[in-house]
C-alpha cells in the first residue's frame, strides 16, 4: 500500500526530528541538532534493510519517493516565503557579510572539490548518471 | 462570481499553492527552454520567481512571511514551510547511495566546521569595520552570517538588542538567497558534479533553504548529499555561537 511508504518516511522524519532534540538539549545547544539529517540516515537504513527482507514493493516505495519529487516545487514555496523587503533593507553591513561570506566559502568550497581525485570523480559522475534523470 | 472563486481559493489554501507552484513550474520550464535554451535550469528561474514574488508580496503587506502573506497564497507558507520542507528532503534520502554518504562523511564534518567558523568570522569582522565595536553586536551579527536562525538564538543568548537581532536575521536571510542564486552560476566554478562535492557544498555553504534551493537548481540529484550536511549546520552554529565563538571574540575585543 502506498501508505506504507509515506507512513515509512513519516517516522523517519518524526524519530529525526526527536533524536535532534534531544541530541541538542544533551549538549546544550537550544536547537534541534540534525534532526532532518539524523531522519535521513534512518530512511536510507530502513530503506537497505527492507529491500535485502523484501518489504519494498513498487507501492510502498512509491509513498515515499512521490514527497522527493515534490522537493522542487516544495523549495519553490519556500523561496516564494523568504522575507526578501527585510533582507534587501538590512543595508550594507548585511549585504557585505553575506556576500563576502558566500565568496570567502565558495572559494574553500572550490578548493577542497578540486582536492577530489579524477577517477573517483568519474566514477561518482557515472554512479550519478544510473540514477533517476532529473525530474 | 470573483468573490467566490476568490473564496474557494482561501478556503483550500495549500491546494491553491500546489496549483501556483504548478503554474510557476510550468512558466520557468518554458522560460528556460525557450529563453535560455536550457542554460538556466528550470528550477533556477522558478526560484528567482519565487523570489521575487516574495519581495511583491512583502512590499504588498508590510509581512515577514511574503508572499504567504497575501491572503490569496497563504496556502504557500504551509507548503514551503519549515515541515513540508523537511519531510521532502527527507524523502530525497531515498535515493542516496549509502556508500558515496559514508566515503565523504569525514570531509562533510571538516566543512561544517569551516563552514561556521569562517562565516562568523567575516560576519564579526564586517560588524568591526562598520563601528560595531562590542563583542555582543559582533557575535551577532557573526552568527547570522552562520545562518539566520544561528543569529536571533545567539542574539537571544547573550543579551543582544532587538535591533541587532533584526540585523544579524537580514545578514542570514541575504546569504541564503545569495546561495540559492548564485550557486547554479558558480557550480562549475565550485565543482558541484559529485555526491562528496554537494557534501562540502553542504557543510560550507550553510543554511538548509540556501543548499537545498542552490543545488536544487543546479542538479536535483545532489541533494540529498548536500541536505545530508546542511541539516547539522543551523544546529552546530547554535552550540558554538554563544559559546566558543562568543567567548573568543570577548577575549579578543573584549
Amino acid at each position: 500500500m502506498i501508505i506504507y511508504g509515506t507512513a515509512l518516511l513519516a517516522a523517519c522524519h518524526l524519530i529525526g526530528v526527536y533524536l535532534g532534540d534531544l541530541l541538542g538539549a544533551a549538549i546544550g545547544a537550544k536547537a534541534n541538532v540534525g534532526g532532518v539529517g539524523i531522519a535521513m540516515m534512518l530512511l536510507i537504513f530502513a530503506r537497505l534493510y527492507m529491500h535485502k527482507k523484501n518489504l519494498m514493493p513498487k507501492a510502498t516505495e512509491a509513498g515515499a519517493a512521490y514527497w522527493g519529487a515534490m522537493y522542487i516545487p516544495v523549495v519553490v514555496a519556500m523561496a516564494a516565503q523568504q522575507n526578501v523587503v527585510a533582507a534587501l533593507k538590512g543595508g550594507p553591513v548585511a549585504l557585505l557579510a553575506a556576500f563576502l561570506t558566500f565568496a570567502a566559502c565558495a572559494s574553500i568550497i572550490s578548493l577542497i572539490n578540486r582536492m577530489e581525485s579524477p577517477e573517483s570523480v568519474a566514477a561518482a559522475k557515472k554512479l550519478l548518471a544510473e540514477l533517476t534523470p532529473e525530474q | 462570481m470573483w468573490h467566490m472563486l476568490e473564496n474557494v481559493a482561501i478556503q483550500n489554501s495549500l491546494i491553491t499553492a500546489f496549483a501556483a507552484v504548478g503554474i510557476i513550474m510550468y512558466l520557468s520550464t518554458h522560460l528556460s527552454r525557450r529563453l535560455t535554451f536550457g542554460r538556466v535550469h528550470a528550477s533556477a528561474i522558478a526560484i528567482l520567481i519565487g523570489l521575487g514574488l516574495a519581495y511583491w508580496g512583502g512590499s504588498q503587506t508590510g509581512g515577514k512571511m511574503g508572499l504567504a502573506d497575501i491572503k490569496l497564497f497563504g496556502g504557500i507558507g504551509l507548503m514551503g514551510g519549515a515541515m513540508l520542507r523537511d519531510f521532502a528532503i527527507v524523502a530525497t534520502a531515498f535515493e542516496v547511495r549509502a556508500e558515496e554518504a559514508k566515503k565523504a562523511g569525514l570531509i562533510g564534518v571538516v566543512a561544517l566546521f569551516i563552514g561556521t567558523v569562517v562565516p562568523f568570522i567575516i560576519g564579526a569582522g564586517v560588524a568591526y569595520a562598520f563601528g560595531y565595536r562590542d563583542p555582543i553586536a559582533m557575535t551577532t551579527i557573526g552568527a547570522g552570517a552562520v545562518t539566520y536562525i544561528v543569529g536571533p538564538v545567539t542574539g537571544a543568548a547573550i543579551g543582544a538588542s532587538s535591533d541587532l537581532m533584526a540585523l544579524s536575521i537580514a545578514t542570514g536571510v541575504v546569504k541564503a538567497i545569495i546561495v540559492m542564486v548564485a550557486t547554479p552560476i558558480a557550480a562549475r566554478f565550485l565543482r558541484l558534479e559529485t555526491p562528496r562535492s554537494a557534501m562540502v557544498f553542504g557543510g560550507l555553504a550553510g543554511t538548509v533553504s540556501g543548499v537545498s534551493a542552490g543545488l536544487a537548481a543546479t542538479d536535483r540529484r545532489l541533494v540529498p548529499y548536500g541536505a545530508l550536511v546542511a541539516t547539522f549546520h543551523t544546529g552546530l552554529g547554535c552550540l558554538m555561537g554563544p559559546s566558543v565563538l562568543f567567548l573568543a571574540t570577548k577575549y579578543l575585543f573584549g
